[in-house]
């Protein structure tokens, strides 16, 4: 570690960066499963500049919200999936476009 | 990376607050358990009964509170959570809207293959979420609640997986949700970063007297949280998901969607607004105005176009939406601060300005009366929607259009006189005709905004207010329009064994809307009694 110092800007940049990944992930990929892994992304970037932050406060409180994500996240994907499960076994193969029976 | 002191110290936990939350959660395991030990030893009655005694048990706690407390704050748990009138009166409204989620169900169950006490469970876990988001003072608790409530009702709308619609609006609804809540998280992410706090009032007080207008990371915090819950209220333009889950969600569940998540989005951000970010007002105000723009022109123009009965409601919810955002941007414009501090007995405290006290509480009003009205109509096109089914199941399912298109309502007032008569009702108290809450409502929004000198929005405001009357009484004749067909069957369909009726009506479904429809008219005569409940609960809400 040579003169460059990894600072609180640079974990915020990264979690901003994630974010925006999933963000654009979530609405380009038309596979539903990707689509969760992108949703998930999102999260951690978010996680990832709560703790930056804290650690910039040295305050335990942006620790704490971490986890409570992490459950939120936890308890997300467990829906998610079983939709998606439904979705794929009523029709193989389907793709976000293929849901697309209720327009007007 | 630094040490982080650690002094953890339980905070004192208020019980008798939260005993609504616990009772709604409390019932919903309970069914949960019995339902998953003993499947069989449990009809179906049970579980619509435990949750309607559940959701008035909710309410009462809470009215009864309302009147013990006098409507003093009683923050708990380290100021997280709080127990003011704001949070009480959406908490009998959640209540109520348990109460007739769970009637209109309960004749519709079967038809959509839920099974009964997953549906009252879910219903109950929504409704503690939408009670937490009410009296929430912590973002990170806000946004426990919002997931709460959203995942509950990912839940409630898959439930009826057999039909691919359901699954459809499940599976958008969930997308769309998460991709909201990833917003509204890192929004809270930037604002803890800004101010180094999550608390509301710890926010609050840490802005005050700071206009701070180049923070940007404060508000492209508050931006966020705009996306975010604008996405939950269905604000144009991030109303893309709710026509297609309102259509092809349960109707029961879609009552239940239009008003109280809504309804529970709305108090997030009105107490996001007013108690954190207030002085911060010259920033979001004029976003909330062109929300309110652009989801007052977008919900009323497209209602009109609607040829789907249950489409043009999702429409008009979202020019509701824009009503209650008309309301809440009413701050702005006056030239004076959301918030000021005054002498009590010689401690200084925080209230709201006038000008901030009627915009909220203008919007709470509008809430209350649209979720009434809005339950009820829904309550109606599950019952239609039953009756059609098992029209077509008798007419060997030769009439392929879609459950609820608006030729299938012609000739309704012949068929089923009083079912048309209290839609008509609801639809017209929907449009703001006089004499019924939506008129009531439609006027102290506008009247807020002229407060505010929003003159240009007030109008937009009852242009639209026109547009979208266009839409409701294209219903209501085709309901009174002489059919011209001869493919109305007179005799109602036969009645289910086992279910009470009236007149050849689920009983449950009847009193719900029965219940609805005397809402709207009282509130429309007599408005004064909850106008002055609003006003007090916005007057005794925690800054």
């Amino acid at each position: 570690m040579s003169g460059l110092e990894v600072t609180t800007g640079w974990y915020l940049t990264l979690g901003a960066m994630l974010f925006l990944i999933g963000g654009t992930g979530l609405l380009v990929r038309r596979n539903p499963l990707i689509m969760l892994m992108c949703v998930e992304l999102m999260l951690n970037g978010v996680n990832l500049s709560f703790i930056a932050f804290a650690d910039r406060f040295g305050d335990v409180h942006g620790h704490t919200v971490v986890l409570f994500v992490l459950v939120v996240a936890a308890a997300e994907v467990v829906v998610g999936l079983g939709l998606v499960v439904a979705v794929l076994r009523a029709s193989p193969r389907a793709t976000a476009d293929d849901l697309s029976a209720l327009k007007g | 990376m630094g040490q982080v002191e650690i002094a953890f110290e339980a905070p004192a936990v208020d019980w008798w607050v939260l005993t609504p939350q616990i009772i709604l959660v409390g019932a919903a395991l309970g069914l949960l358990l019995v339902a998953s030990l003993a499947p069989r030893a449990l009809p179906d009655w049970v579980s619509t009964i435990v949750s309607i005694a559940t959701g008035a048990a909710a309410a009462i706690v809470a009215a009864v509170q309302w009147a013990a407390w006098d409507l003093a704050p009683r923050p708990t748990l380290n100021g997280a959570f709080v127990s003011d009138g704001f949070s009480l009166l959406l908490t009998v409204l959640v209540g109520a809207g348990v109460v007739m989620t769970a009637l209109v169900a309960h004749s519709a169950l079967d038809r959509y293959d839920m099974a009964p006490p997953e549906f009252a469970a879910l219903l109950l876990a929504s409704a503690a979420g939408a009670v937490v988001m009410a009296g929430a003072n912590d973002l990170i608790v806000l946004f426990l609640g919002l997931e709460s409530l959203s995942i509950a009702l990912y839940v409630l709308i898959a439930l009826a997986g057999r039909r691919a619609s359901a699954r459809e609006s499940a599976m958008k609804y969930f997308v769309l949700g998460a991709f909201s809540s990833a917003f509204f998280l890192y929004g809270i992410a930037l604002v803890y970063g800004s101010t180094g706090s999550t608390n509301l009032s710890g926010i609050g007080g840490f802005l005050f007297g700071s206009i701070r207008e180049t923070d940007y990371l404060l508000l492209a915090g508050i931006a966020l949280l705009l996306v975010g819950l604008g996405f939950k209220v269905a604000a144009v333009p991030f109303h893309f998901w709710a026509p297609d889950v309102y259509e092809g969600a349960p109707s029961p569940v879609t009552g239940y969607l239009a008003s109280i998540a809504k309804a529970a989005g709305f108090a997030a951000l009105a107490r996001v607004l007013y108690v954190a970010v207030a002085e911060q007002s010259t920033a979001w105000a004029p976003i909330l105005i062109g929300l309110a723009f652009a989801t007052l022109a977008v919900g009323a123009v497209m209602a009109i176009c609607q040829n789907d009965v249950k489409r043009m409601l999702a429409y008009s919810s979202i020019s509701h939406a824009g009503f209650v955002l008309v309301g809440l941007s009413a701050v702005a414009g006056s030239g004076e601060a959301a918030r000021w501090i005054v002498r009590v007995a010689g401690e200084e405290s925080l209230i709201l300005t006038t000008g901030a006290t009627g915009a909220v509480s203008s919007a709470v009003f509008y809430l209350i009366a649209y979720s009434f009205m809005a339950l009820g109509s829904f309550a109606v096109l599950s019952v239609l929607g039953s009756e059609q089914q098992s029209a077509d199941a008798s007419a060997g399912g030769a009439d392929a259009s879609p459950p609820h298109a608006l030729s299938r309502y012609g000739g309704l007032a012949r068929r089923r006189p009083v079912l048309a008569l209290a839609f008509t009702v609801l639809l017209l108290a929907q449009a703001g005709v006089p004499l019924t809450a939506g008129f009531v409502a439609k006027f102290e929004v506008i009247r807020a905004a002229i407060d505010a000198s929003g003159y240009v929005l007030a109008a937009v405001a009852m242009v639209t207010a026109v547009v979208s009357a266009f839409a409701y009484l294209r219903v209501v004749l085709a309901m009174y329009a002489p059919e011209d067909s001869a493919d109305g069957d007179d005799s109602a369909p036969a009645a289910r064994a086992g279910r009470p009726r009236w007149g050849g009506l689920p009983l449950t479904s009847v009193f719900a809307i029965s219940l609805a429809v005397a809402v709207t008219v009282v509130v429309g005569v007599l408005p004064q009694t909850l106008l002055e409940w609003s006003r007090d609960a916005v007057l005794s809400i925690i800054l």
